[in-house]
């Protein structure tokens, strides 16, 4: 077996100075209706590097690649170029197979870069401070809503309509066994989001009012009357992120009153995966609210020779120090997909971050004029980023996409697909565009989108 | 003493002479090879980029609804030479599995095979969004759907969760699915019983899943009190969370007779499966009573622990509590096709009471391709091989010490894949955590210190069985060599670490005033 580097010998000379005769006399603990006679059954033997990466590979190649074909999808998760770099230095041995730097003078590597990975983050927020990642965008949804009960002492989040519906299903699931009360609604199919509607909805028992930017039809609105709304009847804005890319062109949240902004960084260097592991963000815009966050926080110290230096710090507020009083039960981070956020982010820095969401918007216009023109085609989106909602009138979108599927074109995410059940919401198409995205892809989509629409019978 | 390696080294050689220490000072800090890094953000400008982009043509019109970002956001960038060069540097201030020995006790620092690294790259599993039709990902549906089978056959369980994200989240899910059980019988109790030797994430998970958590004692031997654990049984009892292997480095040998007695009492039984290298393709928890248990891909079965994430934690499932499991999962009908099960298709399966859903998308797929080529590379015999080699290497490092170290359970039995020590014969008020900088000079990454609580200034030693003995033969060597000073109350130990990148870092002074971003 390639990665068990003992010998027969070895085991022989372990066990003698163990002084057992096997090694079964190592597991005498077990009881005896846990002893098994031998391997598993039913289950295959070892296998070389070979046949193992021949069945792999055999899996690999029923999966339609996004890079291969027109490609349309996002709804939380958006495929940008990766600099080649970013993979080389994620894949460096002393990145790759470290822990949690509980030895901070052998990790200041990882803790360094926690660094500017939490300054990096706070300021596209416009936040004070980041912490150090939690799982994905969703949980951080939710780890937000926590928080925000501790620090007001209620109990009710209003979700906005237009929250990524997982995201809200996340929330509710949480909330339910905590006994936190959600009111969440619908989205409305409007040009614009619907600012007055959910400003109604915040009264004294709320906690938080959490609401996405840009919403999950890709609409923008200026959420600075939320903030004073939210903050008038004491409670908390939570902004919700799914794109980072979209913040190198408009307004941060923390611009507009956003108390916590959290949100799904998988944009920047990590990658599709089909769902994970993504990189969830977590920042608050005023440095009082730091000893109730979640999560693990690096800071900046000195050693005994008075060289700066990083730390895990503050860790009272975490599991292992409080245990059931812990400020969540978070153990790990996602630390390698904060290291890539972070290079990409380098590779980036201003000026790159900048461009990459002017380039996205251009071609996000170009797209959503060219769809504008096929026939049976509405694009509702007054503003957008890279992202925007399409109407098919009297079309089930998610046939639609199915069909052009089987025609080589992946063309976005049916709103069906998310809201499944909901009548309202069955004719629209969730279409994304980034740089990735060739002027022909759109044309491609736009022909073929034109050609389903004309088959499919009214 | 002898060399403890090859390279030319030798003990008696004084630390002038070696050359490492007592040369002159330098004019930039750096010392050969061990090279000091400013931050980002004292180093890289807001002009530049290493990535090729158009420029922005500030005519062209835009539809942000007015919302165009006027403020600088803050950003530095660095060419793409200077980014690897900044990240390279960072990268040799930190110890790594692929630098040596790593004996993180309960976190299971085993090797991280490259191939995993290769297959979860390839286009068809990297590149592929969660949310494309699913006739397009039947692949990755067939990843999770045969990783999911192996699960469930190596552990004797029914059924298995793949979304939660972590240790903790597949805790947290376990939980939930106890409480949704409860809740559709109509069951208000709502007290976990956590043995105080836990990890602290069970009792942080139980109270965020709405339970009342109350201690249950360890006997001397260390291992779960099963007469006070089973006093403590009654109608509001909801389930237990143990460990097994437990925290000690024991196997509960008692396990099946208590997991019988919670059942009989109504309750549930939840193991934390942190360490399920002990005894993978060895002894299936299902036969011991288990109703739900999460497996840590990224410790037992290899995926890489990153600097701290990103994990992956499947919960197995038992009769009673799968059908409680969260949305979506995977099933493979008679006609092959492999189904992705969310909200509106539930029924269709069969699976209408799920608690709900933990996580935006489907789950770690990232780690599940990485997981999948670890466990077919090693198949039904080599799992059984990797339990056998890590309990025995842990045994030969707790036989080879305790003659000089205290350890509190020697006596009771042989220990599962890691082995504990206490502090309590050091002397001139030297402790565990100065063994452990001091091993941070030998070129070892410390064990697990302080952790679990029940002993005193506690060391856990988890070598795992992907080191040779000849690798544990020489940690051996160093770590008696440290315990001796440790025992003769060596005054040096206390300034060390001498040779890492950094000294003993203020970890008091920063909590005390916290800077947790680069102002400037």
């Amino acid at each position: 077996m390639r990665y068990l580097p003992l010998t027969d010998t070895d085991r022989q000379a372990m066990l003698a100075k163990i002084g057992a005769s096997s090694v079964d006399d190592l597991f005498v603990d077990v009881p005896e209706v846990a002893r098994l006679d031998g391997p598993i059954h039913g289950l295959p033997m070892h296998a070389s590097e070979m046949a193992v990466e021949r069945h792999m590979k055999k899996l690999a190649a029923k999966n339609l690649v996004a890079g291969e074909v027109p490609f349309f999808l996002g709804a939380g998760a958006y495929r940008h170029h990766v600099p080649a770099s970013v993979d080389t230095i994620i894949q460096r041995g002393e990145f790759l197979t470290a822990y949690t730097p509980y030895q901070p003078e052998i990790a200041q590597g990882t803790l360094q870069m926690l660094f500017e990975f939490q300054t990096q983050v706070a300021r596209l927020y416009g936040c004070a401070v980041a912490n150090a990642s939690l799982y994905d965008g969703s949980t951080a949804c939710w780890e937000a809503v926590a928080m925000a009960t501790r620090v007001t002492k209620r109990k009710r989040a209003v979700l906005s309509g237009a929250l990524h519906p997982h995201y809200a299903e996340v929330v509710k699931t949480m909330a339910h066994y905590t006994g936190d009360e959600i009111a969440d609604a619908l989205p409305s199919i409007t040009p614009d989001p619907e600012l007055a509607g959910l400003i109604g909805r915040i009264d004294e028992e709320t906690a938080c009012v959490v609401v996405q930017y840009p919403d999950i039809l890709g609409r923008i609105a200026d959420l600075t009357p939320v903030a004073e709304a939210a903050h008038a009847k004491g409670a908390l804005l939570v902004v919700v992120n799914t794109e980072p890319v979209a913040l190198g062109a408009i307004k941060s949240p923390g611009e507009m009153g956003a108390d916590i902004v959290v949100g799904e960084g998988q944009a920047l260097g990590v990658g599709l995966q089909f769902g994970g592991p993504y990189l969830g963000l977590f920042a608050v815009r005023d440095p009082k609210h730091v000893r109730q966050m979640p999560g693990r926080l690096c800071g900046e110290t000195t050693d005994a020779e008075g060289k700066r230096g990083f730390v895990l710090t503050l860790s009272t507020r975490e599991q292992h120090i409080r245990r059931e009083k812990a400020t969540s039960n978070i153990c790990t981070n996602s630390g390698l997909c904060a290291l890539a956020f972070t290079v990409h982010m380098t590779l980036l820095g201003e000026k790159g971050l900048r461009e990459l969401a002017a380039e996205n918007h251009r071609l996000a216009c170009l797209a959503a004029d060219r769809l504008a023109k096929v026939p049976g085609v509405e694009v509702l989106n007054n503003g957008f980023f890279n992202e925007f909602t399409v109407m098919l009138p009297g079309r089930p979108a998610r046939e639609i996409i199915r069909g052009l599927a089987d025609r080589g074109v992946l063309g976005g995410v049916s709103l069906g697909r998310l809201y499944p059940g909901v009548a309202a919401l069955e004719h629209a198409l969730l279409v994304a565009v980034t740089e990735t995205t060739t002027e022909e892809d759109i044309e491609r989509l736009a022909e073929e989108l034109e050609a389903a629409i004309k088959e499919t019978a009214q | 003493m002898n060399a403890p390696n090859k390279s030319g080294w030798k003990p008696e050689m004084q630390i002038a002479e070696s050359g490492f220490l007592g040369g002159p000072v330098t004019s930039t800090g750096n010392r050969g090879l061990m090279l000091e890094e400013p931050l980002l953000f004292e180093i890289g400008r807001s002009d530049v980029t290493g990535v090729d982009l158009p420029e922005i043509d500030p005519s062209a019109p835009t539809r942000l609804g007015g919302l165009e970002r006027s403020e600088a956001i803050g950003l530095v960038g660095l060419t793409e030479p200077e980014t690897v060069r900044h990240y390279t540097r960072l990268s040799r201030q930190n110890y790594g599995i692929d630098l040596g020995f790593f004996p993180l006790g309960s976190c299971t620092m085993k090797h991280n095979p490259r191939l995993n690294e290769k297959m979860a790259r390839l286009p068809g599993f990297a590149d592929v969004h969660p949310l494309q039709p699913v006739s397009t990902v039947q692949g990755a549906l067939e990843v999770m759907n045969e990783l999911a089978h192996w699960l469930i056959t190596l552990t004797g369980m029914h059924g298995v969760a793949m979304s939660p994200k972590a240790g903790a989240h597949g805790e947290l899910c376990g939980m939930l699915c106890i409480r949704a059980a409860l809740e559709a019988r109509g069951d208000k109790r709502d007290v976990v019983l956590v043995p105080e030797s836990a990890h602290g994430t069970n009792p942080a998970t139980a109270a965020f899943a709405g339970f009342r958590v109350e201690d249950i004692p360890a006997t001397p031997e260390g291992r779960v009190d099963v007469a006070a654990l089973k006093a403590r049984l009654g109608p509001d009892v909801a389930a237990v969370m143990i460990t097994n292997p437990n925290t000690c480095g024991l196997f509960e040998k008692d396990f099946r007779e208590m997991a019988d007695a919670v059942h009989a009492a109504g309750g549930f039984v939840y193991c934390d499966g942190a360490n399920f290298n002990a005894i993978v393709g060895k002894v299936r928890p299902g036969d011991l009573g288990v109703d739900a248990m999460h497996i840590n891909l990224h410790k037992t079965f290899s995926t890489p622990h990153g600097g701290g994430g990103p994990g992956s934690g499947p919960v197995v499932l038992s009769e009673a509590l799968a059908p409680f499991g969260p949305m979506p999962f995977t099933a493979r009908t008679a006609d092959g096709v492999v189904h992705l099960v969310e909200e509106e298709s539930a029924s269709e399966f069969g699976h209408t009471q799920a608690f709900g859903r933990l996580t935006a998308f489907h789950g770690q797929m990232g780690m599940f391709t990485r997981a999948l080529t670890y466990i077919l590379s090693h198949g039904a015999d080599g799992l059984k091989q990797v339990a056998e080699d890590a309990v025995l290497n842990a045994n030969y490092i707790l036989r080879s010490m305790e003659d000089i170290l205290h350890a509190p359970f020697g006596a009771s039995g042989p220990c599962m894949h890691e082995a504990l020590f206490g502090d309590k014969d050091f002397t001139n008020g030297l402790s565990t955590l100065d063994v452990a900088k001091g091993l941070i000079d030998e070129g070892y990454h410390p064990m697990t210190v302080y952790f679990p609580l029940v002993v005193h200034g506690a060391m856990l030693v988890e070598p795992t069985e992907t080191e040779s003995k000849a690798a544990i033969d020489q940690f051996i060597t160093a770590f008696r060599g440290v315990v001796e000073r440790a025992l003769e109350g060596d005054e040096a130990l206390k300034q060390a670490p001498y040779y890492s990148p950094r000294r003993r870092l203020d970890e008091t002074g920063a909590a005390r005033k916290p800077k947790l971003a680069f102002e400037g």
